[in-house]
């Protein structure tokens, strides 16, 4: 027979058997799967990003479906994806508040020096290993830009005093950032309220004196003028936390703060 | 002794990846992080040995009926309905496994390593255990190559690189180097 006959036979007989096996395979072992899964994930904005803490949003969507995670969990979509997951699975989501990013330090090249000359990787990972950093204040921000290298929506820059800052409208809280930066000083704060501690030195007050402008002494001024039980300091730290389900904005602790330290971002 | 020898020949000396440059796409494309090329690397070793075993089955089959021409394109075939049913398989029976493979094994349905792992077997004139064996450790250096590479490309994204070489380039250009060093291994074993 024709040499290229055969070879025609063959392949093609070989790929018909195994498409029909393969089809077949695909019968048994057929895995069944919840189609609100894949209602779920359409519903999700798409970005991978991990904020929710899942593998990107297939995972999210599979544990959402299951249960495993409130419909909210996707920090990116807020609450309109939210609301359109809840319709989905037919409940009522209370839609959670949206958060944003937040750096919780003010300590520019002005207000807080260095305690030497870095010279290597322009990275905060890479910095942080030499002394803990070139910052005189152990917490503060180095500004090397860590957490704007992961940022995937392009919502945290270097601003001008050398510091993090966050766009909060490009913000999605995904986290990204939080975990990036080797000093913990970024936080996910409510986006609709504007007062902040800008500091996240836990150092005593003489000793954050020592190093910068506007850091927290822990002087408890604002805690003394808060009308609204809103700002507290923590028995054995050193530095207010603000207590955003009770805080009205009043401005009396951006006001008496001696260090200006607490800041309103809408000021 | 010459399983050893197989074995640790196609780790070091013959590596799939920097010695005999198959499979080079997965190994740019999935060294980003080291917990990607490890997952891609267990991917492949799975794949390869199974590989190994039934293409050495099927290079039988095309003997006796006298077409051993059709090898390539046959194996081809075969490997990629093989690596489709075993990823049907595995989630049908084991989750836990799929998960950590399954989104890996799509990526070496066509694999030229896993191809070239076949071919090589044949023109070896290994028998079915040796061919296991060279399967498995091609798959070895593949992980060894690859888990080595995320972990240089997981240091280049925080080295200071000249704007003209970042990204591609001096992942290239470090893939050659890491293969350099491979050479080194060159006449250890000689089978």
């Amino acid at each position: 027979m024709n040499p290229i006959l055969i070879a025609v036979i063959v392949v093609g007989a070989m790929g018909l058997v195994l498409g029909a096996g393969l089809a077949f395979a695909s019968k048994i072992f057929a895995v069944e799967k919840d189609p609100k899964v894949e209602q779920v994930r359409e519903a999700l904005p798409g970005a991978n990003c991990g904020g929710c803490g899942y593998p990107g949003c297939d995972g999210a969507a599979d544990a959402i479906v299951s249960g495993k995670a409130a419909p909210n969990a996707c920090p990116v979509g807020g609450a309109a994806t939210a609301a359109k997951i809840g319709e989905i699975l037919g409940i009522v989501v209370d839609t959670s508040t949206k958060f944003v990013a937040m750096v919780k330090c003010a300590g520019g090249k002005e207000e807080c020096g260095k305690k030497y000359e870095y010279y290597g990787v322009k990275d905060c990972r890479e910095a942080v290993v030499a002394m803990g950093g070139d910052k005189a204040c152990a917490y503060g921000c180095m500004g090397y830009g860590s957490c704007v290298n992961v940022c995937q929506f392009d919502a945290i820059f270097i601003n001008e005093k050398g510091l993090a800052e966050v766009d909060k409208e490009k913000c999605t809280a995904c986290g990204a950032c939080i975990k990036a930066c080797p000093k913990n000083i970024i936080e996910l704060v409510p986006y609709d309220k504007a007062v902040h501690v800008a500091c996240n030195s836990q150092d005593k007050g003489k000793d954050v004196t020592a190093v910068c402008k506007v850091g927290c002494i822990t002087c408890g001024i604002c805690v003394k003028n808060c009308e609204f039980d809103a700002i507290k300091i923590p028995e054995g730290k050193n530095l207010p936390v603000i207590d955003y389900t009770k805080c009205t904005e009043c401005n009396k602790c951006v006001e008496k703060c001696p260090k200006k330290t607490i800041h309103n971002l809408k000021a | 002794m010459k399983l050893v020898l197989i074995l640790l020949s196609t780790i070091f000396v013959n590596n799939y990846i920097t010695v005999k440059f198959l499979g080079i796409c997965p190994f740019l494309g999935v060294s980003k992080k080291v917990d990607t090329a490890i997952g891609m690397g267990m991917a492949v070793t799975f794949v390869m040995a199974v590989a190994s075993a039934v293409t050495y089955g099927v290079q039988g089959i095309l003997d006796s009926l006298n077409i051993g021409y059709l090898q390539t394109i046959v194996f081809i075939l075969v490997i990629a309905a093989l690596v489709q049913l075993v990823e049907m398989v595995l989630q049908k029976t084991s989750p836990a496994l799929y998960q950590a493979l399954g989104v890996y094994l799509p990526l070496i349905t066509t694999n030229c390593a896993v191809l070239g792992v076949a071919i090589l077997n044949i023109q070896q004139g290994y028998n079915l255990i040796e061919s296991i064996i060279n399967g498995t450790g091609g798959a070895l250096g593949f992980t060894l190559a690859i888990v080595l590479f995320a972990g240089i490309r997981e240091r280049l994204e925080l080295a200071n690189i000249p704007k003209c070489l970042q990204g591609f380039p001096i992942a290239l250009i470090s893939a050659g180097l890491m293969s350099l060093a491979f050479f080194g291994f060159q006449g250890l074993i000689t089978l």
